[in-house]
């Protein structure tokens, strides 16, 4: 619309805003609100109650020490809605506050959990005696005796509590051992823990006591330091909530001692002044046993004894609760051999037991997602199985994982889940026998171990797993022997096992025995940094005479890829293990026999991942299926459309009837516009700017969508996309091209695009009819205005359509080009082509056209041949000297009227028959003195009607 | 595209010689596109990048701080060992920005260019039908996004190649692969950059089709771009970070491990081809129901 912005219409532009900025806002707010719900914390589903308890333990039962507790009791627990409850207990080095986040996840599944810090931890008073049955399983009975004691808590009988009990490494020991000393007890999860605590801090490999094991001094270290959370377990059971070492993988427990966290330092609450140095909160007994052991590097029976008290291991068959056992691939400290004997020992006397294990561990921590989510799954359905009694049996079947490679999104590590449906131990299901090969070696013990060969960094398992480079053997001391490479990759789950001989002239050898997974490129992985010590004694000095001994190497969950060799490397030292201080010298050579490798036929457990392939795979066939469809329906609707021709206008070039455009505003653009254009007319469409011409032209190139009316072309139906566009030849609202194209290439580039033949355009006469000369072959942005507009009119006249719309056309043209441009669409409207010309120019229109429509706010107010309206009207115009004496002569004469829109300078007069010689003597006579006699004609009325006694626009209504 | 259904059938009452599935044929698109200078400079810059870089690391003194803080630094410090290697860092430092800027301009410039100039009038007055008209200039823009991706690749191998020699693609998290095996991981990755960059093609490409302005549909699609990549650093989001376009953009690392890691791959197909469906759907309907005002 070319007409100036008027009031309403920004008025109306206002309320269209207003709308959108409505519309706007509310969705705006509408996502945000989204976001905000969706972000937001959730409500807790659970209340808390946190208390420092007294309990009697002790041998007696009549020492008293004060636990810090904390209960988180579900919303809706009460006397009359009794709830199941969980104890949960803590890794070493922990509080209650370690585990809040799994007791809020148990909390939400509708159990009380109690969480507490163990004795000589945190607030709570007393000293470490190592999950001793005396003292700490003796606190969680009396916990037990509390929890019976609540009104809220679910009974199986008076004072029996429906109880499941979850813990991880130190917590899980305590799980194990407070199933076998309380009954009370209906399920337990114990996660990463000891089966015998002397083995895991003196195993041997060849299957020695502790007292002839190899104290694993690096973690005991941890242990007795303290300081750390080192017991962390998967699912986030005892995860710290401290700050962890750079490196760690995620929340992994907090290995390193902190400063002033040792010993002694660790709480205010130590018993007083009378604290041994040496021993901080640790229990007498336990400090003595640990000094001795780690001067020594050798345990004492009554060492292993005060261990074994801690142990599950000697009281398995009292272990009534159906038990679910996860443990650690990546846990150089308990390792998985630990959770195998405490399964065998409590199946033995007819538990259910249920083993898991995931990547993680005491140096893995929580693993990746997937094997954390499979951990509190399982967990999940354990305690609510067993001890809420809800949902189907668990069943008995064994889920591990490997890792499978890195997450490139989050940057952690993937694993692949695998079930089985019976647990098949470390030994395996089946094995596969491997070839090593290798002569006797010499292999120096270095003085008090240093330096020493590097297996395992704490936490740093997971990595080491998949990245060489962590584990590291010093020259000189160790032995390698090596298998050719595998010709087809084998799937190890369980420990390996291998024969060595060695020979030493001290008769007695601590060996380390690996096994490494060497590939093509000679890097070498020890998996999760697992090592076997050995102690071996009796030995003969020379190794011809040696005797094989079987080592059972650790267990480990790992594709050895085809084309990677195996490589059993038998060292002296390793930094993690106390070695003989003297130096010596032994000679190591294989046993004889192959290397066995333990295999599991197992199921991968299906993930998400083959829930999302399925999704890809829906998704395209979907938007397969959808294209076909539209595609259908649109041919359809397309076969449907009224493609007949309307005889009556079969031969009329246009015809438009009762056109009306309503903007979505509601400004009315043509309200009702009839017109025809027939063959060999030149049309001319005038009216003011703002009369509805371009609109209506809009409509007529399919450009925009009519509210009612028809147009047909040669009698078919106009919508927009008609194929009878194509014989339209239009320039509507200015010239559109191509800037960076010349006039010749934008005019080929559009010819182009119609795909018809070359032939049918008619380049030559469409650039005579532009006239620019050399100019074509510039590019048009460097055109004039009326360059460009006279280029737009050869584009008009390609391929020389039947019905030629031009808008506007001589704007920007100068007068001879303007004169030159009638004649061209003269001559253009022959052989049966027609021209329809819009202007709001009346001698344009008077010029060109032989046929004229006058448009004035969206209505036709006249039409018919030009000759016709231009003839001459009744009325003239009259310029006189005095123009009221004037009018009272006219007013006299009868018939003559003077017209409303006369003017200062002129009278315009209907004489209404009366001669126009007669009236100008009657003015004379009256000696009124006429300058000039006009006659109008009636296209002129019409239009001044319109435009001369108002010039706004219709976009002003 | 429904229009182009009945080909070979002269439409009813049309001139002689149109048909509306003949009208723009992608190579009449494809050379109206290739005439622009931006399109001649976008894909120009494709070629040249790889060669600054290959300058670049020629002056390298080799004493700057080196980039180790993840498994995929590496990339950095391998560029040099290989045309694979050189390739696949060219993509790596040109994926999360420069590729997104060239795919908006290609997708986000064709439609809203044409009514700019006033010639998309005229286009659909021959009368092209609206949703051809959509269904050529979609192909094309993509046309051209392939063909930047596939330049800067290309260029990239092929400079690499002739400078460090073919050998074989290094990386931290895999083995070594062998070329044979890592130019088809290279293929791989670069089929799933082309996939994620589809959203970015969606989205301009409706921004396009919603505005006369060439400027602001490029600019609106890459500011978006940015504005979910920040949006995904905020791990408070949680889950609903999966479902912003950006959010997998960076999965095709997972190519470069050994065993591959498809799982993010997939999940970013889905989420970039529903977007992308969902983008160019709104565009069509939007596009062939409006009134051309420009």
């Amino acid at each position: 619309m070319r007409s100036p912005l008027a009031a309403t219409r920004i008025r109306r532009a206002l309320a269209t805003r207003r709308r959108r900025v409505v519309a706007g806002v509310v969705a705006v707010v509408l996502v945000a609100a989204a976001v905000a719900w969706a972000a937001q914390p959730q409500r807790p589903g659970f209340r808390t109650e946190s208390a420092l308890v007294t309990v009697r333990s002790g041998p007696a039962g009549d020492e008293p020490v004060e636990l810090d507790t904390t209960l988180y009791l579900p919303r809706d627990a009460s006397a009359r809605r009794q709830v199941p409850a969980v104890l949960l207990a803590h890794g070493f080095g922990g509080t209650k506050e370690s585990v809040r986040a799994d007791a809020e996840d148990l909390a939400d599944r509708g159990y009380a959990v109690l969480t507490w810090t163990a004795r000589g931890f945190g607030r709570s008073g007393g000293e470490i005696h190592l999950d001793s049955p005396d003292y700490e399983v003796r606190d969680a009975q009396r916990l037990l005796d509390r929890l019976a004691a609540r009104p809220d808590i679910l009974l199986d009988s008076a004072g029996d509590p429906r109880v499941g009990v979850v813990g991880g490494s130190y917590g899980g020991g305590l799980a194990l051992l407070l199933a076998a000393q309380d009954h009370r007890v209906d399920a337990i999860v114990p996660m990463i823990t000891w089966n015998d605590l002397s083995r895991a801090f003196l195993p041997e490999s060849t299957g020695k006591a502790p007292a002839e094991g190899v104290f694993k001094k690096g973690w005991a270290g941890l242990f007795f330091g303290g300081g750390g959370t080192v017991g962390s377990g998967p699912a986030g059971v005892s995860g710290t909530t401290g700050g962890q070492p750079e490196g760690a993988p995620a929340s992994a427990g907090a290995p390193s001692p902190q400063p002033g966290a040792g010993p002694g330092t660790s709480s205010g609450r130590a018993p007083g002044g009378a604290a041994n140095p040496s021993c901080g909160r640790f229990a007498e007994d336990v400090c003595a046993a640990y000094l001795r052991i780690a001067t020594t590097g050798r345990a004492d029976d009554q060492a292993v004894d005060l261990l074994r008290r801690s142990s599950p291991a000697g009281v398995l068959d009292q272990i009534k609760a159906p038990t679910l056992l996860v443990q650690g691939e990546a846990d150089t400290l308990f390792p998985l051999t630990e959770a195998d004997a405490n399964a065998r020992g409590i199946a033995a006397a007819g538990t259910p037991v249920r083993v898991a294990w995931f990547t993680g561990g005491h140096d893995g921590g929580t693993g990746p997602t997937s094997d954390s989510d499979r951990v509190r799954f399982l967990t999940a359905q354990w305690l609510d199985h067993y001890v809420k009694g809800e949902g189907p049996a668990p069943g008995e079947s064994f889920t591990f994982s490997r890792i499978a490679g890195f997450d490139a999104l989050d940057r952690g590590l993937v694993a692949t889940g695998y079930h089985t449906d019976d647990y098949p131990g470390l030994a395996g299901q089946g094995h596969r026998e491997v070839n090593l090969t290798g002569s006797a070696q010499p292999v120096a013990n270095p003085p008090n171990g240093n330096p020493a060969a590097i297996s395992s960094v704490p936490f740093a398992g997971a990595i080491g797993s998949l990245l060489s480079g962590v584990a590291s053997d010093i020259p000189g001391q160790h032995a390698r022997f090596e298998s050719a490479p595998l010709t087809e990759p084998v799937d190890v789950v369980g420990t390996p096992t291998v024969r060595i001989r060695a020979a030493s002239p001290t008769g007695e050898a601590v060996l380390f025995v690996k096994l490494y997974d060497v590939d093509p490129k000679g890097a070498a992985t020890l998996p999760d940094g697992l090592v076997a010590p050995v102690r071996l004694t009796g030995l003969p000095a020379t190794i011809d005479a040696a005797q094989p001994v079987t080592v059972t190497l650790p267990a480990i969950v790992r594709r050895i890829e085809s084309g990677h060799r195996l490589r059993v490397v038998v060292a002296t030292s390793d930094q993690a293990y106390t070695t003989p201080a003297e130096p010596a010298v032994h000679t190591v050579a294989l046993g004889g026999g192959p290397l066995t490798l333990p295999t599991v036929a197992a199921q991968p457990i299906p993930t998400t991942a083959t829930v999302w392939r399925w999704a890809l795979a829906g998704l395209l066939a979907a938007i397969a299926v959808g294209l076909v469809v539209v595609v259908l329906l649109v041919r359809r609707r397309h076969r449907r459309q009224d493609s007949s021709v309307h005889p009556e206008y079969a031969g009329v070039p246009l015809a438009v009837r009762r056109l009306r455009k309503e903007y979505a505003d509601g400004f009315v653009a043509v309200s009702c516009v009839d017109f025809e254009v027939h063959p060999g007319q030149v049309v001319g469409l005038l009216g003011p700017n703002g009369a509805g011409k371009t609109t209506t032209l809009r409509v007529l190139m399919g450009l925009t969508q009519p509210t009612a009316g028809e147009i047909y072309v040669f009698g078919h139906r106009l919508v927009p996309g008609s194929p009878v566009l194509s014989r339209i030849g239009a320039l509507v609202e200015g010239p559109g091209f191509l800037p960076h194209l010349s006039g010749l290439e934008n005019l080929k580039a559009y010819w182009r695009a119609t795909g018809r033949p070359w032939a049918d355009a008619h380049f030559d006469e469409a650039l005579a009819i532009a006239g620019l000369g050399d100019s074509v072959h510039r590019r048009t942005k460097n055109y004039s205005h009326g360059m460009r507009q006279r280029l737009a009119i050869a584009q008009a006249m390609l391929g020389l359509p039947e019905l030629l719309v031009l808008d506007e056309p001589t704007d920007g043209l100068d007068p001879p080009q303007i004169a030159e441009m009638r004649r061209v669409l003269q001559r253009y409207a022959t052989d049966g082509r027609a021209v329809l010309v819009s202007s709001h120019l009346l001698a344009e229109v008077e010029q060109t056209c032989t046929h004229a429509v006058v448009v004035n706010k969206g209505r036709i107010v006249a039409s018919g041949p030009v000759e016709d309206i231009v003839g001459e009207s009744s009325s003239v115009l009259f310029e006189v000297n005095d123009p009221d004496a004037a009018r009272d002569v006219l007013d006299r004469l009868t018939g003559v009227r003077v017209l409303p829109e006369s003017g200062d300078g002129g009278l315009v007069v209907d004489t209404n028959g009366t001669a126009r010689s007669e009236v100008v003597a009657e003015l004379v006579r009256a000696g009124i003195g006429v300058d000039r006699v006009v006659p109008r004609r009636r296209l002129e009325d019409a239009f001044l009607a319109l435009v001369g006694e108002n010039s706004r626009g219709s976009g002003d209504r | 595209m429904g229009e182009s259904v009945g080909a070979g059938r002269i439409g009813p009452g049309a001139a002689s010689g149109y048909r509306p599935s003949a009208t723009l044929p992608f190579r009449a698109e494809f050379r109206r596109q290739a005439s622009r200078r931006r399109t001649q400079l976008a894909l120009g810059f494709m070629v040249l990048l790889p060669l600054v870089i290959l300058v670049a690391f020629q002056f390298n003194s080799g004493n700057e701080t080196r980039n180790r803080n993840n498994e995929f630094g590496s990339l950095v410090d391998l560029a040099v060992s290989g045309g694979l290697n050189f390739a696949l860092f060219s993509i790596f430092v040109s994926s999360s920005f420069l590729l997104v800027v060239v795919v908006a301009l290609f997708c986000g410039d064709t439609v809203a260019s044409e009514a700019s100039w006033g010639s998309l009038r005229y286009l659909l007055a021959i009368p092209v039908p609206r949703a051809r008209l959509l269904a050529v200039k979609l192909l094309v823009a993509l046309a051209y996004s392939a063909l930047a991706l596939l330049l800067l690749a290309g260029t990239a191998l092929l400079a690499g190649t002739l400078r460090y020699g073919w050998s074989p693609l290094r990386s931290q998290v895999s083995a070594e692969l062998a070329p044979a095996e890592g130019l088809l991981r290279l293929l791989a990755v670069l089929g799933y950059l082309a996939v994620v960059l589809l959203v970015v093609a969606g989205l301009a490409f409706l921004l396009s089709v919603t505005t006369d302005a060439a400027l602001g549909a490029v600019g609106g699609a890459v500011l978006l771009w940015i504005l979910s990549s920040i949006l995904d650093q905020i791990t408070a989001l949680g889950g609903l970070r999966a479902f912003l376009p950006t959010h997998f953009s960076t999965a095709w690392l997972g190519l470069l491990s050994t065993p591959v890691q498809t799982d993010g791959l997939v999940r970013g197909a889905i989420s970039a081809i529903a977007y992308a469906t969902a983008f160019w759907g709104l565009a069509f309907w939007r596009f062939t129901r409006k009134d051309i005002t420009s």
